[in-house]
């Protein structure tokens, strides 16, 4: 049994009863990701609800709420395998709050699945769903046009719902989309190849999810180390984090952030095991030259890379949280393992945020942060804003510089 | 992001170790539940892992239904004095035998775990709770988040989560709120096998195959006992067994198994056709919801 076979992170989103439940039950059934109480439970459910088949989406809505309305309210996990390629599904609801749940799903996603319904087409939600994965930098998006089988399986619909999908696609900054014609209720094109659609020569739906590349950052990304802990034994301090981009080896000429001293790495511990390198994702504890009054909030950076150290803090947003935002609060920004106070100086000229808008900020923060752009970075160019009032999350920002 | 060749359990392993540096950085009295499962056992050699070599920063708690196994007690106590750790035990025995808990007519004793649980975080001031809940397990718990608000009933709110986005994990809480939370939400039962083969953890012994007297209750091997079985006309027999997992006595049961070495653990469960509490745990055949129903009030 390999234990080197990699993972692919990815995201679902579609809009309301576009089959979304459907598709991704029939994608965990297909890949008999399913075991047999799993499908037993969901059996008994459909007959109690008068269904004659298994509802497969019933696999997916875990929540009370969720079976008693019929819809998903929540973001859920789902883990499967196939031989080729381990999948994190994060399953994201396209009734209330859609928004918000499609950027927490993203947020972590190498891919999205954006699902239209072919007898609708693109509708509203389809484009607030590519806003989101081009926001987010989410790197691959497959546009999945479900229920061909209620439009004749034909060749022109499809082909006229991927070229209104691709002018929004280009407008909204989306680098690229894959399209593939699916049934999820018949189960064309989701693990195994359509024999309804000879016009479509593409790989079916999991087929890409297997192929696909991950891992795109860039081998050569600049190195960031955000100090999480420090570790104290006697006299030694190690500074523990994860490397969260680029490389990281003993003999490393550093700069600790935002105090702008320099250092030289002497040590670097993955884990247990001494090494003279470590990379990212490692979670690593590193030692410096000089005993230095390193702390958690911290970051460490090697390399002519280095991140923009600033008060002024330039992003995009989405407002997460039903409270809106206003021009004027006092909110925390937490950003990488530092959180600082900081006012909301300007919401690209609009008065408020509500929930689920995308739009711009600029925040002045009372101590500098050391960021990256987004684009550039995403663990160091992402931050969240916090009510200092409750600790409620409102909102996700993505820097831009 | 970029995993530059990392195999898949030093990925689990790094972002669990993240979460738990992440905890000691921003809380102040953090406990893990150790039960002595499988499950406290990796998340407790992964705190092990994050703060070594200085030793780990939290302490342990130990829900005891008081219908233990005895081999699950002796490894609980075993590894508390090899690393020096602070056990707290939170009893339900105790609660039945003030009068404050009463005995269930089916003798499990699972769903009054959650008092004990909920009055020891309070009386101890535990402000975040290290759980070993995977979000494979069950559907409910496939929604919960790494970093899992609770009031100051301990009661989760699935409708009131906060977004969790990045790896950037909102542990604010109000006085008497704690968090819960959940360093293997990632992993899946398969990937705790591999990585307790690849480390070599040891385990309680009664996760591999061995002869027990059993006696069969709602399609389960359950072990005869103090803690109320077998009844009348429930027939105890020894049969070759191991547990998947490790729970109450009373309503975890073991599947038939001559898997006796990991190995043949891990080819064992790879092939399975049952989920993990699908086989073991009769609590969660109660209802559709019956997870979710003990997640609200407060459950691990």
């Amino acid at each position: 049994m390999s234990t080197t076979i990699d993972t692919l992170r990815f995201a679902t989103a579609g809009s309301v009863d576009d089959g979304k439940s459907t598709l991704v039950g029939r994608l965990l059934h297909d890949s008999k990701s399913v075991l047999a109480d799993q499908l037993e439970a969901v059996e008994h459910a459909s007959r109690n609800r008068g269904q004659d088949a298994p509802d497969l989406a019933l696999l997916t809505d875990g929540l009370r709420a969720e079976r008693e309305q019929g819809i998903t309210i929540d973001v859920a996990y789902r883990y499967f395998a196939t031989p080729r390629r381990r999948f994190i599904l994060a399953d994201t609801p396209g009734h209330v709050q859609y928004t918000r749940n499609m950027v927490t799903g993203a947020s972590t996603a190498e891919l999205a699945i954006i699902l239209v319904d072919a007898r609708n087409g693109v509708v509203e939600q389809t484009r607030r769903h590519a806003a989101v994965a081009g926001l987010l930098r989410v790197p691959h998006v497959v546009l999945a046009v479900n229920k061909m089988d209620l439009v004749g399986y034909e060749e022109q619909v499809f082909e006229r719902i991927v070229e209104d999908f691709a002018g929004h696609a280009a407008e909204l900054g989306l680098p690229g989309f894959t399209p593939i014609p699916v049934s999820a209720l018949v189960g064309d094109n989701v693990v195994e190849r359509s024999a309804h659609m000879d016009w479509y020569l593409g790989p079916s739906l999991l087929e890409f999810l297997e192929e696909v590349p991950v891992g795109v950052e860039a081998a050569d990304a600049p190195a960031r180390f955000p100090v999480q802990y420090v570790i104290r034994d006697g006299e030694a301090r190690y500074c523990a984090g994860q490397l969260v981009s680029g490389a990281l080896r003993v003999g490393d000429r550093v700069t600790v952030h935002p105090s702008g001293e320099t250092s030289q790495i002497t040590g670097i511990d993955v884990l247990g095991s001494a090494q003279d390198v470590a990379y990212a994702p490692q979670s690593i504890s590193v030692r410096l030259a000089d005993q230095r009054d390193v702390s958690r909030g911290d970051m460490i950076t090697a390399g002519v890379a280095v991140p923009a150290l600033t008060r002024e803090v330039r992003a995009a947003v989405c407002h997460l949280a039903d409270r809106p935002l206003r021009v004027g609060d006092r909110v925390l920004v937490r950003h990488t393992t530092r959180t600082v106070k900081a006012i909301v100086q300007d919401l690209g000229g609009a008065t408020e945020l509500t929930a689920n808008d995308l739009g711009r900020i600029v925040l002045r923060t009372a101590e500098p942060l050391a960021v990256d752009d987004y684009g550039v970075s995403r663990r160091t160019g992402a931050f969240i804003v916090i009510d200092p009032a409750d600790g409620a999350t409102l909102t996700a920002g993505m820097v831009e510089l | 992001m970029s995993s530059f060749g990392l195999s898949h359990l030093d990925a689990l392993e790094s972002e669990a170790v993240h979460i738990f540096r992440e905890v000691a950085g921003e809380f102040e009295r953090p406990v893990i539940l150790f039960s002595g499962g499988k499950d406290s056992i990796v998340m407790l050699y992964l705190a092990l892992k994050a703060f070594a070599p200085a030793p780990v920063p939290f302490s342990l708690l130990h829900v005891d239904t008081g219908h233990n196994f005895p081999e699950v007690l002796d490894y609980r106590d075993r590894v508390v004095t090899a690393h020096g750790l602070r056990l707290h035990v939170a009893s339900v025995q105790d609660y039945i035998d003030r009068g404050v808990l009463r005995e269930r007519a089916d003798g499990t004793r699972n769903p009054l775990q959650t008092l004990p649980l909920t009055e020891k975080i309070q009386s101890e001031r535990f402000d975040a709770v290290f759980g070993g809940g995977r979000r494979d397990e069950e559907k409910a718990r496939a929604k919960e988040r790494v970093f899992s608000l609770r009031d100051e009933f301990s009661q989760w709110d699935p409708r009131r989560q906060r977004p969790e986005l990045w790896n950037l994990y909102n542990g604010r809480h109000a006085p008497g709120e704690h968090v819960r939370v959940f360093p293997l939400s990632n992993w899946t039962e398969l990937d705790v096998w591999q990585y307790i083969a690849r480390e070599g953890i040891e385990l309680p012994e009664i996760y591999y195959a061995h002869h027990r007297e059993v006696f069969a209750r709602g399609g389960m091997w359950l072990t005869a006992g103090e803690w109320g079985g077998p009844r009348a006309g429930e027939t105890v027999e020894k049969r070759q067994v191991r547990y998947r997992t490790v729970g109450d006595m009373s309503c975890t049961g073991a599947v038939d198994s001559d898997a006796d070495t990991i190995e043949k653990v891990i080819a064992e469960i790879a092939a399975s056709r049952l989920t993990e509490r699908g086989a073991t745990r009769a609590d969660d055949k109660l209802s559709e919801a019956a997870m979710e129903d003990r997640k609200r009030e407060g459950y691990f």
